[in-house]
């Protein structure tokens, strides 16, 4: 071989690898899936959440008789912060689908969960259990791929089916009743959200390393670097500062 | 010689390498452009092109005061515009629209649009545009589809099918009035249709504005037609945007119509509908059942 013969393969060789590397930028998920825990606290003094006036609706205030709060930071004894959702923000690539429909009602005059998070595609189920009539309008931003809508939801509606196309923090209000606010969190592959002791566990991680993300609807989002082995468990701990 | 020939053959592999990702992206904007700025309108026989001369001519002469360059509903006007007595111009670059045919959550259609333009706002800065000849509404449709992205990668809703208006009759009536205190109407509009209901005070729209409930009694036009028809989309469809949600899934077809008509007996304008609640002496509907 002369020396542009070397020299021409070398360079096919390293464009091939290159454009192989870059379609093939997957790992192979394998059996062994392992999980993501961890705990997520508060530092300092939670911020006062007011008591939720529902004069409004005698309805709501019948339903309430300890006046509920808003729940925008919501913090155990323990400083663990509530509603936090943790997802893999980097470093997976061939994510499992959740398929699992996931109930968000309308109780009480208040979104139970608060936040609920879910997988792009994954299908959500929006019921009323409130003898007063609701609507259900979440704000997303259209560019995004998600569109709003807007549904009534008066006493004894049909659950309403829905999913989303692109990962967002989605703001969900009903115009009737200002005070009632929560999200619908899109995130991309496995996901949690935090317990009242502010402790999370992210299933079905397969092997590998990740940034894992938490986000908190006032606080944003804070991110960490976790490896999990073939069936393990990784641990990542998250603080935000009160403010 | 040999060596020039190597220095060659690195620089083609090095721009082709480099410039595969900003093809593909360059290549997917452009079409996407190009898909936006030769956007076609359809309604009866009409075309409508947004390139063509005329709907510029008439955006730039007619429409830019308040929507803006760009579509987005920031003209120089829109700052005067004080919501919710004057609602904010529509920024057509989100693809949201109040006056649809097309349920919750889709783009309108071509005709909506078209008739959206025809019809005005009422209440609004928006006026009637019926000086212009259908050819100059039908182009200018397709001038407001081109500011949003939306137009390109979505279709637009199916409308929603309205069975044949019924009858009005004494039953059809009371079974309206049923329903309004069922899916309770009156959150927003109160008991009466004056707007008073207990939600009425804090209504926003979805840009955080305030905004106001329709108020059926003192005579004005729904914003979105006041045609039997016209009243019975607006609610089965909701207006996109605002706080009115669509009752679709709450209200069955047939049932619509018996909407419609107590939503007549509320109006100031003489009605059928009117003298059947005059007769039967309808009561507001209560709003503690």
């Amino acid at each position: 071989m002369n020396r542009q013969q070397v020299f021409v393969s070398v360079l096919a060789i390293t464009v091939l690898v290159c454009c192989g590397s870059l379609l093939l930028n997957k790992t192979v998920s394998a059996a062994g899936e392992g999980k993501i825990t961890g705990t997520v606290k508060l530092d300092g003094e939670a911020p006062h959440m007011k008591p939720i006036d529902m004069s409004k609706d005698p309805y709501c205030v019948k339903a309430n008789p300890t006046p509920q709060k808003f729940q925008n930071v919501v913090a155990g004894s323990g400083g663990g912060l509530e509603n936090v959702v943790l997802y893999i923000s980097d470093g997976l690539s061939n994510p499992t689908e959740s398929t699992a429909v996931q109930v968000f009602d309308q109780k009480n005059c208040m979104y139970s969960p608060h936040v609920l998070a879910m997988d792009i595609g994954q299908t959500f189920k929006v019921q009323t259990s409130d003898q007063t009539a609701h609507n259900i309008h979440p704000n997303p931003n259209p560019m995004t791929g998600n569109i709003p809508w807007n549904q009534s939801q008066p006493p004894g509606a049909p659950p309403v089916e829905k999913s989303w196309k692109a990962t967002e923090f989605i703001e969900v209000k009903c115009n009737i009743h200002p005070w009632m606010h929560g999200w619908f969190a899109v995130v991309k592959g496995p996901y949690a959200v935090t317990d009242e002791n502010g402790n999370f566990t992210i299933q079905n991680v397969p092997p590998g390393s990740y940034t894992v993300s938490a986000w908190q609807e006032v606080y944003g989002t804070q991110t960490a670097k976790v490896t999990v082995a073939a069936g393990g468990s990784a641990k990542a701990d998250f603080t935000f500062k009160a403010k | 010689m040999r060596r020039n020939w190597m220095k060659w053959s690195l620089w083609v592999v090095a721009v082709v390498v480099l410039s595969l990702p900003v093809a593909s992206w360059a290549q997917l904007t452009t079409q996407d452009i190009a898909a936006r700025d030769n956007m076609e309108a359809h309604v009866g026989n009409l075309t409508g092109h947004a390139n063509s001369g005329q709907a510029k001519y008439d955006y730039r002469r007619y429409c830019v005061g308040c929507h803006g360059d760009l579509g987005d509903g920031n003209g120089e006007v829109a700052q005067w515009l004080d919501p919710p007595m004057w609602p904010k111009p529509r920024d057509f670059q989100l693809g949201i629209f109040k006056c649809r045919s097309t349920p919750t959550g889709t783009l309108p259609t071509d005709q909506d649009l078209y008739d959206a333009i025809s019809r005005g706002f009422d209440r609004s800065a928006m006026p009637i545009w019926n000086v212009f000849t259908k050819q100059q509404r039908v182009d200018l449709v397709a001038f407001v589809k081109h500011f949003s992205p939306r137009f390109v990668s979505e279709k637009p809703g199916t409308p929603i099918q309205i069975p044949p208006e019924p009858e009005v009759t004494a039953d059809r009536v009371k079974n309206g009035r049923e329903i309004f205190a069922r899916v309770q109407c009156w959150k927003c509009h109160g008991v009466t249709g004056q707007a008073n209901g207990p939600s009425a005070s804090t209504l926003q729209d979805d840009l955080g504005r305030p905004i106001a409930a329709f108020n059926f009694t003192e005579g004005a036009r729904p914003k979105c037609g006041s045609t039997d028809q016209d009243i019975y989309r607006i609610f089965m469809t909701g207006l996109d945007g605002t706080p009115m949600p669509s009752f679709a899934d709450n209200i069955k077809p047939d049932e619509a119509w018996d909407l419609v008509f107590y939503l007549r007996t509320l109006m100031a304008q003489p009605s059928k509908e009117k003298d059947i609640a005059r007769q039967l002496g309808l009561k507001p509907v209560s709003p503690n059942p």
